[in-house]
């Protein structure tokens, strides 16, 4: 399961990297491989505001949709246009291409609230059980 | 034991497998309290020539019935393809490697339906008109925020009907009709108008109940002032004269496609079909099958977007809808392919002219249509019930009643012709007035 | 191995689309013409005929017959599929459904005794339930189930009591919390016990003044029968809530258990399931709602009701009525056959019916249970479950089992439902199958199971033999060619 250090993990398996001041976000390798090949993804769109925890979007395989949730309170700036075209990107690169949303942050102390590399790991252990 | 293949040596051999001496204690967890100990109150067991003799039935002799059943004719080879047992008995096509007839009749049933409205997409089925045009306004509170759902007093009453059972518990959500003009029975557009907003949709039915056709070139005009809109049509065979809906710009044509190959049989099974335009794809309700290939390649049909339905998304499904009417569907498929555009325009006419016959016999008896507006092949006309109980007795039903659902038109009655009456029916009419 | 049996009788044929096989001047179909025509200039007519293929009567025949031939139906073997109930399919039936025909359902004298017959129907089908009252408009299981809540919400509604959960069992059919958000609710999930069943004492835990309903299914999707369920109605009551039953496996417990004295408030049947009627490729089916006499006036208009002269007629509006579900009387055609079937069997056939459905599931699990997983050793009726977790060592998962079953020439039982059970393989024969059927149906899972640890990597291919290979659902939704309109947008 590649889990990169330097970004940040929600329990619902979404990713963050911090970038001056904005926040880029998608779904880990975990939740990718359990959705399967990925079909469809749908984010709301530049302008959007959210609280932590509000749904983002969503992303459909053939079997599962998944809602994607923000991670932090912000508003949307940028919705990835690649993934209407290629969709399977969120399969083959979920941490690169396959991103997302970019989010301007609301405040800081949101993100300390995530979980570190480390962190995310252990939990997927501890839910394996 | 009808139905039943197991002899007693059968029996035998199950329970001995299973270890078990009688069948009874196969119920040996349920509760004693909870058993039932009695005897089933079903008449029977009845053999088939006391079935047989047992369901006499027969229309009346001569009927001008429409008001959202309608009688057509109905190719032999229908029958004859419809009850092969490989479409009749046959799952759910959620296996598609052994369900490729269904899916690619069924796909051919999109793509027939889809045309024919004017739209890009069509799902495999609802129930009936009147669902359909129930989850289409659901459909329209997904699409958008919206606060009011107009609908035309000139829909037929029963789906207005169910339209406010499937919204009572939609908070937030009220429903409210737009009237009609009393001389022409046409929706009144400028009423209409003054109802819609950004976050109101509207549905308007095309033909309307009253049989009149609807002007939707103007409504298309008035439209853009609301959130979303749709046509519902309760007469598929409208679409072989009239111009598809879809060519006005709407969000949705839903209705009943009954008329395609499927008997009125007492009033069902019915055929509800939805079509849409692209971007209200993943909105659609029902199943739908797409396109594909197998694995080696080879060009194939299989349910898609099957994620968006109660079996995977569950309470946050786009519909509840499980089984829909499929073999109705499969019908209409068959109906459409034996008639082609041609016996489809001719089919669609022949009701017009006919309808035109009998309001020119009727006239010259006095009685005159209610409405001006050009009608389909049903209109409405005022007939005291002492005269319809009178043709009733000669086996002769002169239409639907509709002062239960419009108490302003007194005595009216609404008045069907198709290509099944025949100017005998209208002579014989008038002979009794 | 045995060899397998080709599923179907048809080469390998490509069947064209009607778009394809179209081409102008090829229909030559005459309709009834008892009208001149051109009286009607004052119809606003499109200009171009409609858009539809051009096909000879022949080629429409030959079309459908070939596609009929990549299916296959339930009288070429048995469908094991698991709350689907897939039992033969009386053709009396569809004779006597078919004398029915013309009758349009406003000729109120047609109409007597098709009313009549209905009224027979549901008294039968309300006695088969132990229930008091019941509309026979819904039609399917999931339109009888939003119109049972919605009942339920009426009732609530009515005596000024507004509540908005509904318990649902983690073995609940996916329509189930499907129906309950159309009717207004949020379904809260319980989980069932260990034994697969639900446990009244973890039930409790979940009552609140909040809760409309439960909806149960019983037996449940595992097979097992809700034992406590009287105790858990006897705890609905108490809090003010009712019990819906999901009576998709209603095959299981005719004549020998009715949901009535176990407490159930409301109902509904799928006559497609217990009662034989034609799956059609995916409906038309039925799902008559069921209730007691509390929640009788709520159910939809129209009434059936004797009237004093001896006539029957339909009484348009009740005043608590949740009004109208369907335009007209639901699917009387299927409604027909479902009541011929029940005459068919009489009392006796109907329970001996439920009697040999257990039976034969019964007979399949012990001769399955000895090469696969059984989750649940709880004693079942007429459907059980397996799953994949013994061949999935190998790397042979539930999917690959289900399309081997395919070359065997069976279509494969429910698979991955319910979601308690991570690989699910749901097995119900039915009453319907001989013997021979149910052992073939067992020789051909053990040859596959074996498969599965000599050679798993054949079993990744499956199904060979078959109108077309395994289908790439992947690129259906990644391209969505939903009509033949996409294929080629001039047509």
């Amino acid at each position: 399961m590649n889990i990169p250090e330097g970004l940040r993990y929600t329990k619902d398996h979404e990713w963050v990297r911090v970038e001056d001041g904005t926040v880029r976000m998608g779904i880990t390798d975990y939740a990718q491989h359990e959705l399967g090949d990925v079909v469809f993804v749908e984010i709301k769109p530049a302008g959007t505001q959210l609280k932590a925890g509000d749904a983002v979007g969503t992303v459909e395989s053939v079997k599962a949709v998944s809602d994607v949730y923000a991670p932090v309170a912000g508003t949307v700036t940028e919705v990835n246009a690649e993934l209407e075209a290629s969709p399977e990107l969120v399969n083959s690169d979920c941490y690169g291409r396959g991103w997302m949303a970019a989010l301007t942050l609301a405040s800081t102390p949101d993100l300390d609230a995530l979980m570190d590399a480390a962190a995310y790991r252990a939990y997927l252990e501890q839910e394996a059980k | 034991m009808a139905f039943l293949p197991t002899s007693p040596d059968d029996l035998h051999e199950l329970l001995s497998t299973v270890g078990i001496r009688d069948a009874e204690e196969l119920f040996a967890r349920i509760p004693e309290h909870v058993r039932f100990r009695g005897r089933l109150r079903v008449d029977g067991p009845m053999d088939e020539l006391a079935l047989r003799r047992m369901f006499r039935a027969g229309a009346s002799a001569v009927v001008f019935l429409g008001g959202g059943v309608y009688r057509h004719y109905i190719p032999a080879a229908l029958d004859a393809l419809s009850s092969r047992q490989e479409f009749l008995t046959a799952y759910t096509p959620y296996q598609p490697e052994i369900s490729q007839g269904t899916l690619q009749a069924i796909f051919e049933f999109q793509s027939m339906m889809a045309r024919l409205t004017g739209m890009d997409a069509a799902n495999a089925s609802m129930y009936d008109g009147a669902t359909a045009l129930a989850e289409a306004a659901l459909m329209a509170l997904r699409a958008k925020p919206l606060r009011r759902i107009v609908v035309t007093r000139s829909t037929t009453p029963s789906y207005r009907a169910v339209l406010r059972t499937y919204l009572r518990n939609t908070p937030g959500v009220e429903i409210v009709e737009a009237p009609f003009d009393p001389a022409t029975g046409r929706t009144d557009l400028d009423a209409l108008e003054r109802l819609l907003d950004s976050e109101a949709a509207f549905f308007i039915q095309q033909p309307n109940y009253f049989g009149v056709v609807e002007d939707l070139p103007a409504v298309s005009a008035i439209a853009a002032g609301s959130g979303f809109w749709g046509v519902v049509v309760t007469e598929a065979v409208s679409l072989g004269l009239l111009e598809p809906p879809g060519s006005s710009g709407c969000d949705v044509v839903a209705g009943e496609a009954q008329s395609f190959g499927n008997p009125a049989s007492a009033g069902g099974a019915l055929l509800g079909f939805f079509c849409v335009k692209k971007e209200h794809v993943r909105r659609m309700p029902g199943r739908i099958v797409g396109l594909t290939r197998d694995h080696a390649g080879a060009r194939a049909f299989c349910l898609t977007l099957s994620t968006r339905e109660q079996h995977i998304r569950r309470d946050k499904a786009t519909s509840n809808i499980c089984t829909n009417q499929g073999l109705c569907a499969l019908r209409a498929a068959m109906y459409l392919s034996c008639l082609g555009p041609g016996g489809l325009r001719e089919v669609a006419l022949q009701c017009a002219c006919g309808a035109r016959a009998l309001m020119q016999a009727l006239q010259g008896k006095g009685l005159r249509p209610v409405f001006s507006g050009a009608v389909f092949h049903e209109f409405v006309v005022r007939m005291d019930p002492g005269t319809r109980a009178r043709l009733a007795e000669a086996g002769i039903v002169a239409g639907i009643p509709l002062d239960p659902h419009y108490p302003e038109l007194e005595n009216a009655l609404l008045m069907n012709v198709t290509e099944m009456n025949t100017h005998e029916d209208i002579l014989c009419l008038t002979r009794h007035l | 191995m045995p060899d397998p049996t080709p599923v179907t009788s048809c080469p390998m044929v490509r069947e064209p689309l009607l778009s394809e096989l179209s081409g102008p001047g090829r229909n030559g179909l005459t309709v009834p013409r008892p009208f001149a025509a051109g009286r009607c200039a004052d119809i606003p007519a499109a200009l171009n005929p409609p858009a539809l293929p051009e096909i000879s009567e022949v080629e429409t025949v030959r079309h459908y017959t070939r596609l009929s031939r990549l299916n296959t139906g339930i009288d070429q073997g048995m469908y094991p599929l698991g709350s689907c109930t897939m039992k033969y399919n009386p053709r009396i039936g569809e004779e006597i459904a078919s004398r029915i025909a013309d009758i349009h359902p406003a000729d109120e004298a047609a109409l007597q005794p098709v009313l009549a017959w209905l009224l027979d129907l549901k008294a039968t089908l309300e006695d088969l339930c132990g229930m008091d009252d019941s509309c026979l408009w819904p039609a399917a299981g999931a339109h009888g189930e939003l119109t049972g809540m919605l009942v339920i919400r009426e009732a609530l509604r009515r005596r000024g009591d507004d509540r908005h959960k509904v318990l649902i069992p983690d073995t609940a059919h996916g329509t189930n919390p499907a129906s309950c958000t159309i009717a207004g609710f949020t379904s809260v999930n319980v989980p069932s016990g260990p034994d697969g069943f639900l446990k009244a004492a973890d039930l409790e835990r979940h009552l609140d003044g909040d809760v409309a309903a439960l909806m149960i299914t019983n037996p449940n999707t595992l097979g097992i029968f809700e034992q406590e369920i009287d105790r858990i109605a006897s705890l609905l009551h108490a809090n003010g809530s009712f019990l819906y039953m999901d009576g998709a496996n209603m095959n299981a417990i005719m004549g020998i258990a009715r949901p009535g004295d176990m407490g159930v408030d409301c109902m509904h049947l799928n006559l497609h399931k217990t009662f034989g009627t034609p799956h059609g490729g995916g409906g038309p089916g039925s799902g008559p709602v069921l209730v007691k006499r509390g929640l009788a006036p709520y159910l939809p208009d129209p009434r059936i009701v004797r009237n004093a002269p001896g006539g029957i007629g339909l009484v348009a509006r009740s005043p608590e009525s949740i009004g109208m579900v369907h335009s007209c009387l639901g699917n009387v055609a299927v409604l027909l056959k479902a009541f011929v079937y029940c005459l068919s069997l009489g009392p006796d056939g109907l329970r001996e019916a439920s009697i040999r459905a257990c039976l034969n599931a019964n007979y399949l699990k012990e001769r399955l249970k000895k090469v696969f997983d059984l989750p649940y050793p709880t004693p079942t009726l007429h459907e059980f479950v397996l799953s994949d977790r013994v061949q999935k060592v190998a790397g042979v998962t539930t999917v690959d089992m289900a399309k081997a079953l395919m070359e065997y020439g069976f279509h494969p039982p429910t698979v991955y439902f319910p979601l308690v059970v991570p690989g699910a393989i749901m097995i119900e024969p039915t009453e319907s199958e001989p013997v021979g059927e149910l052992a073939r149906f067992a020789d051909a899972m053990g040859d596959i199971a074996s498969r599965a640890e000599t050679s798993p990597d054949l079993l990744h291919a499956a199904p060979r033999g078959t109108p077309v290979e395994r289908i790439d659902e992947v690129w259906a939704a990644r391209n969505l060619v939903l009509t033949w309109n996409d294929l080629n947008p001039s047509r």
